[in-house]
């Protein structure tokens, strides 16, 4: 069966017809030719291919890109305009966050999310006060981005590169 | 992937009448665990009714005290929720213990009632399993044990249920609220799983074509304690070896109530009713709550890989338990 969906993706709206079996994360990648999405195992465990959906990180290979007629998508490819690089993926550059680069997309797209979610005040499983303010500690960070696996361990400076990206948003 | 009809539900009834009307048809919401298993080849349902869209998204105060938390609430956005947060930590630290940020986003408040087991067996469908094939057997028995159950299970499968939020829910008595082809209808939570028995087919004791609306949780006495406790083999991401849900309200030094539920013991979250029924009256010290985990923990029948979690769920219930009292008595 095939459905016909609208979806915007990075400021871009695209109508197309979808196979219902199609995974937004195919649908992005194989029909918009939007490759900063990757697919790592295909089953939602490894993050790589983690999109902003309606403005909060999502798997997107566990989403069906029909069931999501109408979305607002962002890659890591959109956030932010032309050449310029927003100031997680500048970060990443920094801090050298990354060997081969292949989860390098989710995980970007992954600490986007993640620093909105700390900014309205959301816990995490580590977080000691559940009603309390939240602090993002090294301890947070990596709690917070334990759905985002890097197979060459870049952890280290991934977290930095998130300390980076505060320490510049911080008044 | 075998191809499929989609059909986005208008209203209730819509996706009701429809999902009743094929034999095969299954409801998609979050679709965190049904996306996968369709990927697998481990269901092959004609139909999904996408029911992600339905007016299930509000959590509720009730006439009573209590919360009404809709079906298709987001597992991230009940976690948050100030009232959770509150009144049911336990409930909102279970939330938290569970799958990733990325997870919790899709993920509904029903679906991960229905979310199936983890067992390795059960996923992959190269593997004897009855739960997956009936009458094929039970890979697990001779097989890697590590993540299966020591409470309830059967000769047929000994498969543990992997929600985190579903044990708290257990232990809170909460409600499950169902419409169907033949009206609605509320099943308790403790009620809602079944145990394998000799149908381990089947995970709860839903009908065809029944859809979840919400859960609603019972006002707790300002002065009950509550915690989650999740074991698992690493610190995030992963799934519970054991874990425990515990509520405890204490008057001076003395066990007025006390609910608990352990997960990642059994096909179902298991309602510790035999803990409980120590534990009242008696009083709120180590030595009363190692007594009531080992009355639970009397009729456990781990496997050999699994015998280690017997062990461990006692340690981690009387350390839930102590935390609990202290806390109280501060």
């Amino acid at each position: 069966m095939e459905a016909e969906i609208r979806l915007r993706v990075d400021g871009t709206t695209h109508t197309l017809r979808v196979d219902t079996r199609t995974s937004l994360l195919d649908a992005l990648r194989d029909r918009l030719g939007n490759t900063s999405p990757k697919k790592g195992c295909d089953h939602g465990q490894c993050g790589s291919c983690t999109v902003l959906l309606d403005g909060r990180r999502i798997t997107s290979c566990l989403a069906l890109a029909v069931s999501h007629d109408g979305a607002e998508v962002t890659t890591a490819d959109g956030l932010a305009p032309g050449d310029t690089l927003h100031p997680v993926q500048r970060a990443f550059l920094d801090q050298d966050a990354f060997q081969c680069g292949y989860c390098t997309p989710g995980q970007v797209c992954s600490v986007v999310g993640m620093l909105a979610e700390a900014t309205d005040g959301r816990p995490s499983h580590v977080t000691g006060e559940l009603t309390g303010p939240v602090q993002l500690t090294d301890e947070e960070i990596r709690e917070r981005l334990s759905g985002n696996l890097c197979r060459c361990g870049a952890y280290v400076n991934i977290v930095a590169a998130v300390r980076q990206t505060l320490a510049e948003e911080a008044p | 992937m075998i191809p499929f009809d989609y059909h986005r539900a208008t209203d209730v009834e819509d996706a009701v009448r429809t999902a009743t009307s094929r034999p095969d048809a299954t409801y998609l919401a979050g679709g965190t665990n049904l996306v996968d298993h369709l990927r697998l080849g481990i269901t092959s349902p004609s139909l999904l009714v996408d029911v992600s869209r339905l007016p299930f998204d509000d959590i509720d105060p009730l006439p009573d005290g209590g919360v009404r938390v809709g079906a298709g609430v987001r597992n991230s956005d009940l976690a948050a929720h100030p009232t959770i947060r509150r009144d049911y930590p336990m409930l909102a630290a279970a939330l938290l213990a569970g799958a990733s940020w990325q997870l919790r986003n899709l993920a509904t408040t029903g679906g991960n009632l229905l979310q199936r087991t983890r067992c390795a067996y059960f996923q992959n469908p190269a593997t004897p399993c009855n739960k997956r094939e009936p009458g094929s057997g039970c890979s697990a028995l001779a097989g890697w044990q590590r993540h299966h159950a020591i409470l309830g299970a059967s000769e047929h499968c000994v498969a543990v249920h992997p929600s985190d939020m579903a044990v708290p829910l257990a232990a809170l008595d909460a409600t499950v609220r169902l419409t169907g082809a033949h009206g609605d209808r509320g099943v308790p939570l403790t009620a809602f799983h079944r145990l394998p028995g000799d149908e381990p087919r089947r995970d709860t004791v839903l009908e065809h074509g029944e859809l979840i609306t919400a859960v609603d949780l019972p006002r707790l006495p300002p002065t009950t304690r509550s915690a989650y406790r999740k074991v698992r083999d690493r610190a995030s991401y992963a799934f519970a070896l054991v874990s425990v849900a515990a509520a405890l309200t204490v008057t001076d030094g003395v066990v007025r109530d006390v609910r608990i539920a352990l997960g990642g013991v059994a096909h179902k979250p298991w309602r510790a009713t035999r803990a409980e029924e120590t534990l009242r009256g008696a009083d709120a010290r180590p030595a009363s709550f190692r007594a009531a985990a080992e009355a639970e923990l009397a009729e456990a029948e781990p496997l050999p890989g699994s015998a280690f979690k017997t062990t461990m769920a006692r340690e981690a219930l009387v350390s839930v338990l102590t935390g609990l009292a202290e806390e109280g008595a501060r």
